[in-house]
């Protein structure tokens, strides 16, 4: 076990494009990190540069405190569990486990301890003696994981494991590899572009945008003050709603603006706001806004409700509990308590504090 | 395959037979001749059912044929050919095995130049380089050698390309994930790559075992002592046999002993060849 320490960690292509922007990160002993961000954001760069599969153009990479920088992937003491699981087809269950054990010359009985604990934990056991192709996607996603299991390392590093698999095993796989980590309490390195599959797994999350952290922090921190508009949208489903202040439609929340002259943008999230029965009800501390609806997406146990802010304004969300019977065009109003808005400026992105 | 009515069914079926009987004949009709004495054959027409002679005729061709067959009995003649063929199909197998790997899996400078360099060799046949491979040969003192019938044969373009090819399917992770595992280079490919190729290998060894048992050019320049000689080449001698009336019935028996090896290697690898052409793998 072992703490990874990226200080100014940088990766520039033979082209010239620079992947990563100089990216510094200490993720503690036996905590799970996890990396999100669009496509190209840098993140599985990023974590093949730990893994060792990429090489390093500037910074360093610790891991356990030991730089790491020029070492084989072999001797960094990882484990990594990939996208397509990249088992060894020719080879079964067991001799998958045993493979890296072997290679490096690991005692008989400590293998086979190691791979019975390893199937014991992961109940795959059964499907020791078979091989990959005669295993389901699910199955064959235990067995990668048991192959970085019995390695014993001091860090696992798992690039988009879940992604091959249908929505429904990936739910329980992503609970499956929360409860592993917390067991083995492993320093774990994940990378997603799921930023649900983020929020559920993390401990640490790290939101990269471009080659560079936009934000990192406990995802509960990050979802109650995204640091950017980027964050702000990218993280929590639907997206947070976004009101630019100069744009149409705005007047009624020019007084919610923060301190300073530039230009801003309102945020706010769609679980924060409600639907009004007539004009009934609203509190002290809420505002009032007029939505024309223009569309209802039900999901089951709620609906969002997307109305337009009257003068051409942006479409904003709301989430309603239930089965919402709304009509595209009706005429609604919509309250928001004031201290649910998020305040960001417009040019730089950059979160604003009030004062 | 689609059910279709029996008329359609019965022509496909007849149209088979008749190919087969149109392959199968001459080879059924060298099996009776050498089952005949010279002087049945040499009279004509020639019966369609076997004759008595065969245990005379192949005992004499495999144990008795000195003097007749250039001296060499067919025992010698099956060996050296096997070994040459085996030896060509193994040597090639393994050199293109090791250079394909090389080419797709390691960055080397002068990668693409070397990659083109082999490809290029699939334009020069060994009958366009024969002159010189055969100075080589002298100088080098292997001629009369199985080392001399088999390395000039044994470089392939053609099946380094095939392996290069089926390298190039494997998945980056898989290798990524040996890396990880600690296996270096070489212990990926005996680990990983061969037991993965395993059906190309097959099917390669197949059609090369076939091309080394056939090869005639070659081993008749390289061979000088009859001892050396492979069953192609004595066939070709027996026939055309100067001093001596050719042994049409001993001719028959090596013709139809000559087969037997390739058809054993066809038969017996059969479901490996089939799945080594068929199978694309993941």
């Amino acid at each position: 076990m072992a703490a990874i320490e990226l200080s100014e960690v940088r990766k520039v292509y033979a082209g010239g494009v620079e992947a990563v922007k100089g990216v510094s990160l200490t993720i503690p002993d036996g905590a799970f990190c996890v990396l999100v961000g669009p496509s190209g954001c840098g993140k599985s760069t990023l974590l093949r540069m730990v893994a060792g599969l990429e090489g390093i153009s500037g910074g360093t990479v610790r891991i356990g405190g030991r730089v790491v920088n020029d070492l084989e992937p072999a001797s960094r003491d990882i484990a990594m569990v990939f996208q397509n699981y990249a088992l060894y087809p020719h080879m079964t269950v067991r001799q998958n486990l045993e493979y890296g054990l072997k290679n490096r010359k690991t005692p008989k009985e400590e293998i086979a301890r190691r791979v019975e604990e390893a199937a014991r934990i992961l109940e795959i056991g059964q499907y020791l003696d078979r091989r990959p192709g005669q295993l389901s996607g699910g199955q064959r996603q235990r067995v990668a994981m048991g192959r970085a299991i019995v390695r014993e390392p001091a860090a696992f590093l798992f690039d988009e494991p879940l992604s091959n698999l249908d929505a429904k095993l990936r739910v329980t796989m992503r609970a499956e590899i929360r409860r592993l980590q917390r067991r083995l309490k492993t320093t774990s390195l994940y990378v997603t572009h799921d930023q649900l599959e983020a929020m559920t797994l993390a401990d640490q999350l790290v939101v990269l945008n471009a080659g560079r952290i936009e934000q990192a922090g406990s995802p509960m921190a990050i979802y109650e003050k995204p640091a950017s508009l980027f964050v702000a949208t990218f993280i929590g489903s639907p997206a947070m709603n976004l009101v630019p202040l100069d744009g149409p439609g705005a007047s009624p929340l020019a007084t919610l603006a923060g301190p300073g002259r530039g230009r801003q943008v309102l945020g706010i999230r769609p679980e924060h706001m409600r639907l009004l029965d007539g004009g009934a009800g609203v509190r002290a501390d809420e505002i009032v806004l007029d939505l024309v609806v223009s569309g209802v997406e039900v999901v089951g146990a709620e609906s969002y409700v997307t109305g337009r802010l009257a003068h051409g304004g942006p479409e904003l969300a709301v989430r309603v509990p239930g089965y919402s019977h709304l009509e595209p065009g009706a005429a609604v109003k919509a309250a928001a308590p004031l201290g649910a808005f998020h305040r960001f400026d417009a040019e730089s992105g950059r979160r604003l504090e009030l004062a | 395959m689609i059910e279709r009515d029996r008329g359609g069914r019965f022509f496909a079926h007849l149209l088979l037979i008749v190919g087969v009987l149109i392959v199968a004949f001459p080879i059924y009709y060298t099996f009776i001749a050498s089952t005949q004495t010279i002087q049945t054959i040499l009279r004509p027409p020639l019966p369609l059912t076997p004759g008595g002679e065969f245990a005379e005729n192949y005992g004499q061709a495999l144990f008795g044929g000195v003097g007749r067959i250039g001296g060499v009995d067919v025992g010698t003649l099956l060996f050296n050919t096997s070994v040459m063929a085996l030896g060509i199909a193994l040597g090639k197998i393994a050199i293109s095995l090791l250079s394909a790997f090389a080419i797709v899996f390691f960055r080397f400078p002068f990668r693409m130049f070397f990659f083109w360099m082999i490809f290029v060799t699939l334009m020069l046949p060994v009958e366009v380089r024969i002159l010189p491979t055969y100075k080589v040969m002298v100088d080098l003192g292997l001629i009369d050698t199985y080392a001399g019938l088999i390395l000039p044969l044994v470089a392939s373009a053609t099946a380094t390309l095939l392996f290069r090819q089926f390298f190039m399917t494997i998945p980056s992770e898989l290798v990524e994930a040996a890396r990880i595992d600690g296996a270096g280079p070489m212990k990926f490919f005996r680990d990983i790559l061969i037991p993965l190729s395993r059906t190309n290998i097959a099917a390669l060894f197949v059609i090369l075992f076939i091309y080394g048992w056939t090869q005639y050019l070659w081993p008749l320049l390289v061979t000088n002592d009859n001892r050396m000689n492979t069953i192609v080449i004595a066939l070709k001698k027996m026939v055309s046999f100067a001093d001596a009336d050719t042994p049409w019935n001993l001719v028959m028996v090596t013709a139809i002993l000559a087969i037997v090896p390739p058809v054993l290697v066809v038969v017996l690898m059969q479901r490996w060849f089939v799945r080594g052409l068929v199978e694309s793998e993941k």
